[in-house]
C-alpha cells in the first residue's frame, strides 16, 4: 500500500514512517513547511537548513524512501494561525494543534497524498484508529497513557479517520525510542517538542501583537461584582484559570474567571468561583456513536492534561452539545476542546463555548 | 501507478540543475585522482605534471568560449565566478567613484543576492525589467545606465525558461557609457556557440557540472588587462587572482567536458531542440490548460517551461518523481519549497502562474522513447491532481 507519512523530524513520525516501510509499504515522507523559516527579510544563512527538515530527510535516506517538503505556509496561515489569533482576540483560548490535524494534515495533506496515489496518511500521533463491526471508524487512546494525543484528534470525521494511520499509537514511548535506536535513526534521543510549533519561544502574547496589532487594547480587570481592581494591556494575555500576571494585590489568590471581549474586561475572583458543572460545545464531531438525543454517560476531558471527569452528554441542535459533570470542574475554558470518552474510545468532541 | 520497486528506468529531465558526468570525464579525473596527484605550484616532476594538466584544461575551456587561455580563471563554480566578477570589479573600481550596478531581474540568485549584498554596503543598484517573453530590452538598459555605472551583469541564457538575452547589444551599450559587462553563461555554455569576442563582454562565468563535468568547479573568463579584486587571498595561484591550491581533478574534468561539448554542439543542439519541441507540443496537445512560458524563438535548445493551470507545480513535480520522471519547478536552490518564481514574476505573470510552472530541461541521455513516455503519463497525473485540489492557489 502506498502511504504518505507526515514527518515533523521528530522521533515519533520518524519511527511511524520507518515501521510502515519495514512492513513493506511504499512510504512517501512529506514534511510540511508551515511558516517562513528564514526569519524576516534575511535571505542568507538559513535557507533549507532547518534542523527538523534535515532530520526528516536523514531518516528517509537511511530507511530508503522518498521524502519531499511541501509548502503549506498559505494554508497554515489561513486555517491555523488566523484562527489562533482570532480566538485570542475574542477572549478565547485556542487549540491550534487540533485545527492543524483536521484542517491541514487530514485535509490539505491528505488531498496531496491522494494526488500521489496514496489513500492513507500516517502521522506520529499517539492514538489508535479501529474499524468496528458496524462499519464505524473509532478513535481510541494510545496504549501509552502518558502520551495519548486522542484529545487533539477529536475533530477527525469518519472519512478522515478511514484514511488515518497512527503506527506508534500501539507502542509505549520507550518502545518508539528503542525502534529508532534499532534502526540507527539519529532522532532516537531527540527531546519531545513542548511548545506550539510556530511560537518556539512560548511568548503567545508577543506573537499575537506582531500578527494582529489591532487586537491589542488595554482594559479593566474587574471582580465578580463588576468593581474595577486594576487594568491590563490586552485580553489576549489572559486565559481562564490564569493566576500569574494579573498585577493585583489581594489577600486571597485571584484567578481569571472570564473574559469579556466586547468590553475588553477581564474578570477575576477566588479559585472556588472557577468551578462549573455544565458546559456547552459547538462544532461537535461524533465519532463512536451518532449524535445522542438522550443523555449518555461519558468521561470528559476539557484540556490536554485534564483528568477525565464523569458526567452525561447529549446532543443539542446545530451541531452543539451539552455536558453536565457529576462534580464541578475548574477552569472550563472557551476555545479549548471538550472530548467525550467511553473508556478508551473517543465518543466525540467539540469546542467549548 | 508504479510501485517504487517497479521504477527501473528513471527519466532525467533536469539538466539545467546538473548533468551526469561523461565517461571520458570520469576516466580522466580518475587518472588524476589515482596517479597525477601533484600540486601545480611544486617545482618537481609531480608539480609539473599537475601544472600541465591544469594548463591543458585552461586551453580547452578557453576554446569553448573563444578566448585566450591566460584569460581563464578557475573557480569553485558559477556562483564564485559571478561573485568574483561583480564584487571584484565593483571593489577594484570603487575609487573611481562609479558605484552603480545593473543586473536583470531574472538573474540567478548568485548574481541577484551579490548585487543585494553590495546594495547594503552602499552601491546603487538597478534591476532591469524583462518583457513578457523573458527578454531584457536594450532600451531599458540604455535608460538605466549612468556615468556612475561600474558594471552591468546580464545572463546569457536564463536557467528557468532558457531565453537567450541580447548580450552583444547590451554589452555595447554598457561600454558606450564606460561600464563593464559581465554575463553568466552557465546555462548557455555547451548548449549554444559562445564567443567572448562576438559577445563583446568583459567577463563571462561558467560552471562545469552543467556541461557534463564535475561539481565544485567552474571558470571565469576575464578579458585580458581587466583587473578585478580577488575574493580569496593567499598564494599566487591563478595569476594572483584566486589563492588556494587548484582543484586539479575538477579542473581537468571541466577541461574534458568543455572540449567534448564544443565538439558535439553542432549535432546535439538540433537533436535536443527536436526532442524538446516534441515534448512541448505533446504536452500542450494532450494536457488542457497548459502554456509555454517565455520566448520560443530565442532560447537554448534543451529547455521548456510550461504552466499547468489549476495545479501546484510542487505537487506535479512530486507526482512525476514518483512515476520516475525528474523535473524542476525552477532553480534548484528553491526547490525544497514552493516559492514563486522570480523569473516568471518579472515577466508579469500572476501569482498562480508563478507557482504552477514546471521546467523540463533535456540532455545527452534523453531519447524519443523517454519523451513519449512523459507525454503519456502527464495527462493522467495532471487530471488526478486537478480533481483532488479543493484549495487551488489564488490568482
Amino acid at each position: 500500500m502506498r502511504i504518505v507519512v507526515a514527518m515533523s523530524g521528530g522521533v515519533d513520525s520518524s519511527v511511524a514512517a520507518a515501521l510502515l516501510a519495514e512492513q513493506g509499504h511504499d512510504v512517501i515522507g512529506l514534511s510540511m513547511q508551515l511558516y517562513d523559516q528564514r526569519g524576516g527579510e534575511q535571505t542568507w544563512g538559513s535557507c533549507c537548513t532547518l534542523d527538523d527538515l534535515h532530520d526528516a530527510r536523514r531518516v528517509a535516506s537511511i530507511i530508503g524512501f522518498p521524502h519531499y517538503i511541501v509548502n503549506f505556509e498559505r494554508q497554515f496561515r489561513e486555517t491555523v494561525i488566523s484562527n489562533f489569533v482570532q480566538e485570542y482576540a475574542s477572549g478565547r483560548t485556542p487549540l491550534p494543534c487540533a485545527h492543524c490535524n483536521s484542517d491541514l494534515k487530514f485535509s490539505t495533506l491528505l488531498e496531496r497524498a491522494r494526488g500521489f496515489g496514496a489513500e492513507h496518511v500516517a502521522t506520529g500521533h499517539y492514538a489508535r484508529v479501529e474499524h468496528d463491526e458496524n462499519g464505524r471508524w473509532l478513535l481510541k487512546r494510545s496504549v501509552d497513557p502518558d502520551k495519548d494525543q486522542s484529545y487533539f484528534l477529536f475533530s477527525l470525521t469518519q472519512d478522515q479517520l478511514a484514511r488515518a494511520m497512527f503506527p506508534v499509537g500501539t507502542l509505549a514511548k520507550s518502545e518508539v525510542r528503542s525502534h529508532a535506536r534499532r534502526l540507527g535513526l539519529a532522532v532516537a534521543e531527540k527531546p519531545d517538542s513542548q511548545e506550539i510549533c510556530f511560537i518556539p519561544d512560548g511568548d503567545y502574547a508577543a506573537f499575537i501583537e506582531r500578527k494582529e496589532p489591532a487586537v491589542v487594547r488595554g482594559g479593566a480587570i474587574v471582580d465578580e461584582g463588576g468593581h474595577q481592581l486594576g487594568t491590563h494591556a490586552g485580553i489576549h494575555r489572559f486565559t481562564i484559570g490564569q493566576r500569574k500576571g494579573l498585577g493585583i494585590a489581594s489577600t486571597v489568590p485571584l484567578y481569571v474567571l472570564g473574559i469579556d471581549a466586547d468590553a475588553g474586561a477581564v474578570m477575576v475572583g477566588p479559585r472556588t468561583a472557577l468551578e462549573r458543572v455544565r458546559l456547552t460545545a459547538s462544532g461537535v464531531n461524533w465519532i463512536g456513536i451518532a449524535a445522542p438525543a438522550r443523555r449518555v454517560r461519558v468521561t470528559a476531558q476539557i484540556r490536554h492534561r485534564h483528568k477525565p471527569a464523569p458526567g452525561v452528554v447529549c446532543a443539542l441542535p446545530d451541531g452543539r452539545a451539552e455536558m453536565i459533570f457529576d462534580d464541578p470542574q475548574a477552569a472550563i475554558t472557551p476555545g479549548q476542546a471538550v472530548v467525550f470518552y467511553d473508556g478508551e474510545a473517543v465518543v466525540g468532541g467539540g469546542w467549548i463555548e | 501507478m508504479l510501485r517504487f520497486e517497479e521504477i527501473v528506468h528513471r527519466i532525467y529531465l533536469d539538466h539545467n540543475a546538473t548533468t551526469p558526468l561523461l565517461p571520458a570525464v570520469i576516466d580522466r579525473m580518475t587518472a588524476i585522482l589515482r596517479e597525477e596527484f601533484g600540486n601545480p605550484s611544486s617545482v618537481h616532476h609531480f608539480g609539473q605534471q599537475a601544472k600541465a594538466a591544469v594548463d591543458d584544461a585552461r586551453s580547452q575551456v578557453a576554446e569553448l568560449v573563444g578566448g585566450d587561455p591566460s584569460e581563464v580563471l578557475f573557480t569553485s563554480g558559477g556562483t564564485e565566478g559571478d561573485n568574483i566578477a561583480i564584487r571584484g570589479a565593483a571593489e577594484a573600481l570603487e575609487a573611481t567613484g562609479r558605484k552603480h550596478l545593473i543586473a536583470s531581474a531574472i538573474e540567478h540568485e548568485a548574481v541577484l543576492n551579490t548585487i543585494k549584498a553590495l546594495a547594503r554596503r552602499g552601491w546603487q543598484t538597478t534591476l532591469l525589467p524583462v518583457d513578457q517573453t523573458g527578454i531584457v530590452s536594450p532600451a531599458a538598459l540604455r535608460d538605466a545606465l549612468t556615468e556612475k555605472t561600474v558594471l552591468v551583469s546580464v545572463m546569457h541564457a536564463n536557467n528557468e525558461i532558457g531565453t537567450i538575452q541580447p548580450v552583444a547589444e547590451l554589452a555595447q551599450l554598457a561600454h558606450e557609457r564606460g561600464a563593464l559587462f559581465h554575463t553568466d553563461a552557465v546555462q548557455s555554455a555547451g548548449k549554444i556557440p559562445l564567443n567572448v569576442k562576438g559577445l563583446g563582454v568583459d567577463m563571462l562565468s561558467l560552471s562545469a557540472h552543467k556541461l557534463y563535468g564535475p561539481k565544485g568547479v567552474g571558470a571565469l573568463w576575464i578579458r585580458r588587462g581587466l583587473r578585478v579584486m580577488p575574493l580569496l587571498t593567499g598564494g599566487r595561484q591563478e595569476r594572483n587572482r584566486r589563492a588556494g591550491t587548484e582543484n586539479v581533478p575538477g579542473i581537468v574534468g571541466m577541461g574534458v567536458a568543455a572540449s567534448i561539448a564544443a565538439d558535439k554542439m553542432a549535432d546535439e543542439g538540433p537533436r535536443l531542440a527536436a526532442l524538446r519541441d516534441r515534448l512541448e507540443a505533446g504536452i500542450v496537445r494532450t494536457v488542457p490548460g497548459t502554456a509555454v512560458n517565455g520566448s520560443r524563438d530565442h532560447r537554448v535548445p534543451n529547455t521548456t517551461n510550461i504552466s499547468f493551470d489549476r495545479v501546484e507545480a510542487e505537487s506535479l513535480l512530486i507526482a512525476l518523481d514518483l512515476e520516475g520522471v525528474a523535473v524542476s519547478t525552477g532553480s534548484a536552490c528553491s526547490s525544497g519549497t514552493l516559492e514563486p518564481s522570480h523569473v516568471l514574476k518579472a515577466m508579469g505573470f500572476n501569482a498562480h502562474r508563478t507557482q504552477n510552472s514546471i521546467r523540463f530541461s533535456l540532455g545527452a541521455s534523453n531519447t524519443e522513447a523517454e519523451i513519449d513516455r512523459v507525454i503519456a503519463v502527464l495527462p493522467t497525473i495532471v487530471e488526478k491532481l486537478r480533481s483532488l485540489t479543493r484549495t487551488p492557489a489564488r490568482a
